[in-house]
């Protein structure tokens, strides 16, 4: 079954610290379970974004590519 | 006795790194627009990270608290003279290396924006609206006559180095 997402932000073009700060920013206005897409071109933001949902326990559902675009999926953690 | 078989966690369920340091202290003790610019992107990814990150503004690296318009700080003619040649503000701060009177500036900015790397400026106001402490130095604003007014929104109480290290406990210090 697909989860309902919540909210997708176009990052393209932008790179570090940008994507991380601007989805962080926007997983803290989703309520906890909810799911957000992100899109980013920065070649870093695979690593960053790996990294990013292992420090703060924001569940990183997905992670794929796809014609040079990076698509995330990230859950909001449970309070 | 049974050995109960550990559930594998959903992959949902993404590990928190255990006993990963929660506060970041950053000693902006450079004015150099480079070594700036550096740490208000560590601070932002710090804050985006869910640290409670905390830049400590001492020396040239206290420019970066002060207006942009403000053209003179100072009490006396030695502070002005030195604001005069030593512009607060952000915007104002010169690469460390290859400034070249800021032509080699205006071309780093430029390089910037084309590959829409936000600039010192935008990361500031970012790392403020992640929850950045932006803190000054005490003895750094005594020093060069610099008052509240001369700053820019959203900055903490000046504190001294005795407030900083008890901060910088078991914090991620970088000293830039």
């Amino acid at each position: 079954m697909e989860a309902t997402i919540t909210a997708r932000l176009d990052l393209k073009g932008l790179s570090c610290p940008l994507p991380i700060a601007k989805t962080a920013r926007a997983v803290r206005d989703l309520e906890p379970g909810q799911l957000i897409e992100v899109l980013a071109t920065d070649p870093g933001s695979v690593a960053d974004f790996n990294a990013w949902a292992r420090s703060t326990g924001n569940p990183l559902l997905e992670s794929s590519q796809e014609g040079g675009v990076f698509r995330f999926l990230i859950k909001r953690k449970e309070a | 006795m049974s050995v109960a078989t550990l559930e594998k966690p959903a992959v949902e369920e993404a590990t928190v790194e255990p006993k990963a340091a929660e506060r970041v202290v950053i000693i902006s003790c450079s004015g150099d627009l480079e070594k700036v610019w550096a740490a208000y992107i560590i601070a932002t990814t710090g804050a985006a990270m869910g640290k409670d990150v905390m830049i400590f503004h001492t020396f040239w690296g206290f420019m970066p608290l002060v207006r942009d318009e403000v053209a003179t700080f100072g009490q006396n003619w030695m502070q002005k003279m030195l604001s005069r040649m030593n512009r607060g503000g952000i915007s104002h701060l010169k690469l460390g290396k290859l400034n070249f009177g800021g032509a080699g500036k205006a071309m780093m900015m430029h390089l910037a924006k084309e590959h829409r790397d936000a600039s010192p400026r935008e990361l500031q106001d970012m790392a403020r609206d992640l929850g950045v402490r932006l803190v000054p130095c005490q003895m750094s604003m005594d020093l060069m006559g610099i008052t509240r007014d001369d700053l820019i929104e959203g900055v903490e109480e000046p504190v001294g180095a005795a407030s900083m290290l008890a901060e910088a406990q078991g914090a991620i210090t970088l000293f830039i």
